[in-house]
Formats: structure tokens, C-alpha cells, sequence
């Protein structure tokens, strides 16, 4: 089973009247979201391009959700790097609708059996099992991929190589599954196993959480990965994705490299000073296309990540590839929020 | 121990309960107990109590006891008084 089959132009054609009802349910069920299209002028999309984006630091500023209170089932919530809080409503059916098609989009890597797993963290960071961070929820939608699992970290965030041995002794000769931000991985997972000579051959690693912290230590991704194959990590899938579209992961193909957008998912790369659709090869901000946020009007967002399409059904999988390159620099995002905030 | 006792004393020590709840009519996430973190735990009992490996999606559609009782059911588990 694959989420990762439709050829571009038969992808676009399904989002393009996927998405068109959405935005009209949002419209009808939303008022913030109803007076942002009519302050826009939009009435009808004819392409994906076309349809109305909303940014997507939009949903710390305004409670946007198209669910009445009494079926709000769960609110998530994601603190930026500003401290803002973004609020995502989930009703039922949303909830266990991101759930499925997470689970959809990782089995495409990992089969439908759960692995054991390996995970490149701490507990310590469930402990307040009422409030967790965002990596901690990463962490736990993850696990459900997972059986047997073992912290490769101990409760002070220190490794626990007793730990990852015995994980390795139980479970190292068949195929098992190793998850955990990129520079956890990096730091306390790729250095351990070089220096300790670990056998890691048969693991399949997921992992995420921005490069950033990776660059400043001249680490690039590609760097990354060929690194970790030294120590028999060949099976590596980074993944991108945002609480404000939840469910919605975009995935690395096995070749490395390049994101690949799920069926019911996909990405634009706009010009930051026209908002044109840029051609491949060309680095804008990237806007996010997903038909799961069915309680919010968070379908068509604007990032304010930089990244580029490297090509489309020339890949992998078929449909769009792209790379993340980093964050928009915090001012010049402004502009577009401002602008819905007085529209809204 | 009857299977459907098993099953019970499985919910009520996954999820933390006490000895004598009623867990038949339990639906994921509506009791504030079975939440996500405990979901994982239960399914790791179930899986040692009647010794399963139950597949992701399976893990991803168990919403309640009920449900519980007809995925076990697949396995081989026939959940009876």
C-alpha cells in the first residue's frame, strides 16, 4: 500500500475539486475565514495555484476553526520560536482521519508490521503527560509505528549505551525502526555508533526537526546521509511537516534528497515578493496543500520556509520532489499577515 | 480466567483503573485515562496478555473495547464469558 502513486496532473485535477469544496465548506463554517476571501476577492480557483492561501502564522493571531464548540475534540497547540501559539481544532473525525493518514504515509517505508523501535530521545519528555512540546508529540504519533521501545537516551538527555546495545542484541538482526529529531540523531546517535562500532544496518531511520542546528556544524544533508551510511544506516527518510496541518508529513524517498508529497498533499514554491508559482530549480516560500484540515480552514497554507521543487514524476515516487532550505527571515514575513490580519 | 476477563483486567491495568470498573462500553479518548500514551501501553498488554502482534493499523482502529474484542478476533483471539 502506497500514498505515493498519482502523476502530477492526475494529483491536481483530484486537489483541484478536493480542495475547491473545502474552501467553500471553510467559507460557509468559518466567518474569519469567509471575510478573508471576501477582503481577497477570491470566487473560484481554475488551477491549485489559484486557490486562496492563508499564512500560516495566521492561526496564532486568530481562532480559526470551522466546527462548533461542543465538537472541538482536541485543540493542538505549537509554540513557534516567538513564543506565539498556534491553535489547530480537531473534531472527531479529523482526528482520527490525520491519525490513518499519517499512519498511511509511513507505512509506505516502514510495511504494515510495527517494528521494533528505537527511539533517539528521552522520556523525561512525557512526564507531564497533559502538556507535551511539540517534540513530544512528535515523538508519541511516531511510536505507534513502533513496538519493544527503547530510549536511546537516558532521563537526564544523556545516552545510554547499556540501552542501545541490549536494543541492538534483541532486535539488531532483523529490520527495525529508529526515530528522533535530525540533530539528536546527529549528535547522539550517529557519533555513539561510529565510536562504539554499533551495527546499525538493519535499522530504518525517520527523522525530522529542521537542519538548522545540523548547519551550524557545517553538517548538510547530504552530508548527513552519507555519514550515517558509514555506520550501515542506509534506509534514512527525512520528513516535513507542521502542527498546522497535522497528519500531513511530506517523506524522503529512498534515494534521499528530495521530499515527496503524499496523494491527498501537495506543495508550491511562490516568488516572497510577487507570490507567483516559481518554476523548478527556483527557491521561494513554500506553500503547503493538504485535504485533511476538514475542522479549520488550514488546507492551503504559506510557510515561511524556504524551499525549492527539485522536478516533477521524475523521481521516486511520481509527483513533485522538494527540498526544505531554511527559514523566511522573520521580517520580511510580516508583509502578507499583516495584510490578512486587517482584512480579517 | 475467562478470555473476556482477561481483556478486562488488560483495559483496567493499561489504563489505570480501578479493579472493579465497568470497561465494556470504553471508547479511546472519551475516558481522560485512555489517551494516547496509554493507547501504546495497552497494546503492548494486550499483545503479551494473549501474545499477538497486532500491525499498525490495527493499533490505528483500536477506538474502543468493542472494537478491541473484533481486531483480537483476526488474530486468532476469540474473546468469549
Amino acid at each position: 500500500m502506497s500514498v505515493f502513486t498519482l502523476p502530477q496532473a492526475a494529483k491536481e485535477e483530484l486537489l483541484l475539486s478536493e480542495l475547491s469544496a473545502l474552501t467553500e465548506h471553510h467559507r460557509a463554517a468559518c466567518e474569519p475565514y469567509a471575510r478573508i476571501l471576501a477582503a481577497s476577492g477570491f470566487e473560484k480557483a481554475a488551477t491549485v495555484a489559484e486557490l486562496p492561501w492563508l499564512p500560516v502564522r495566521l492561526f496564532k493571531n486568530l481562532e480559526l476553526k470551522s466546527i462548533p464548540d461542543d465538537e472541538v475534540f482536541k485543540v493542538l497547540t505549537s509554540s513557534g520560536t516567538t513564543g506565539e501559539v498556534s491553535k489547530i481544532y480537531l473534531d472527531k473525525h479529523a482526528a482520527a482521519e490525520q491519525t490513518r493518514r499519517l499512519g498511511a504515509t509511513v507505512q509506505t517505508v516502514l510495511g504494515p508490521k510495527r517494528l521494533p523501535m528505537l527511539l533517539v530521545d528521552t522520556k523525561a519528555m512525557l512526564k507531564d503527560r497533559k502538556s507535551f512540546s511539540a517534540r513530544g508529540a512528535g515523538v508519541l504519533g511516531m511510536s505507534t509505528f513502533g513496538r519493544d521501545h527503547v530510549w536511546a537516551l537516558d532521563n537526564d538527555g544523556v545516552v545510554d549505551l547499556d540501552a542501545i546495545r541490549g536494543f541492538l542484541e534483541k532486535h539488531g538482526s532483523q529490520p527495525f525502526l529508529i526515530f528522533g529529531f535530525t540533530y539528536l540523531v546527529w549528535l547522539h546517535l550517529y557519533e555513539v555508533a561510529r565510536d562504539n562500532g554499533l551495527d546499525l544496518s538493519n535499522g530504518i531511520l525517520i527523522h525530522s526537526g529542521g537542519w538548522k542546528k545540523l548547519i551550524d556544524q557545517a553538517v548538510s544533508p547530504s552530508e548527513f546521509r552519507e555519514r550515517l551510511s558509514g555506520v550501515g544506516l542506509t534506509n534514512v527518510h527525512n520528513y516535513y511537516g507542521m502542527v498546522e496541518q497535522i497528519g500531513t508529513v511530506f517523506l524522503e524517498g529512498p534515494s534521499g534528497g528530495s521530499l515527496y508529497c503524499p496523494d491527498f498533499a501537495d506543495v508550491i514554491v511562490r516568488d516572497p515578493l510577487t507570490w507567483q508559482e516559481l518554476p523548478p530549480g527556483e527557491t521561494g516560500l513554500i506553500e503547503v496543500i493538504s485535504t485533511l484540515p476538514t475542522s479549520y480552514p488550514g488546507h492551503v497554507l504559506l510557510t515561511e520556509d524556504m524551499g525549492v521543487v527539485h522536478g516533477i514524476d521524475d523521481g521516486d515516487w511520481p509527483g513533485k520532489r522538494f527540498s526544505v532550505i531554511g527559514r523566511l527571515p522573520r521580517a520580511e514575513a510580516r508583509g502578507c499577515s499583516d495584510t490578512y490580519r486587517e482584512a480579517a | 480466567m475467562s478470555t473476556l476477563q482477561k481483556l478486562r483486567e488488560a483495559f483496567r491495568t493499561a489504563l489505570d483503573l480501578p479493579a472493579d470498573a465497568p470497561v465494556d462500553d470504553l471508547q479511546y479518548q472519551d475516558n481522560e485515562k485512555w489517551d494516547s500514551l496509554a493507547h501504546m501501553s495497552l497494546i503492548a498488554t494486550l499483545e503479551d496478555e494473549f501474545e499477538v502482534m497486532i500491525d499498525t493499523d490495527d493499533v490505528i482502529n483500536m477506538s474502543s473495547f468493542q472494537e478491541a474484542i473484533k481486531i483480537l478476533g483476526k488474530y486468532g483471539v476469540d474473546i468469549s464469558e
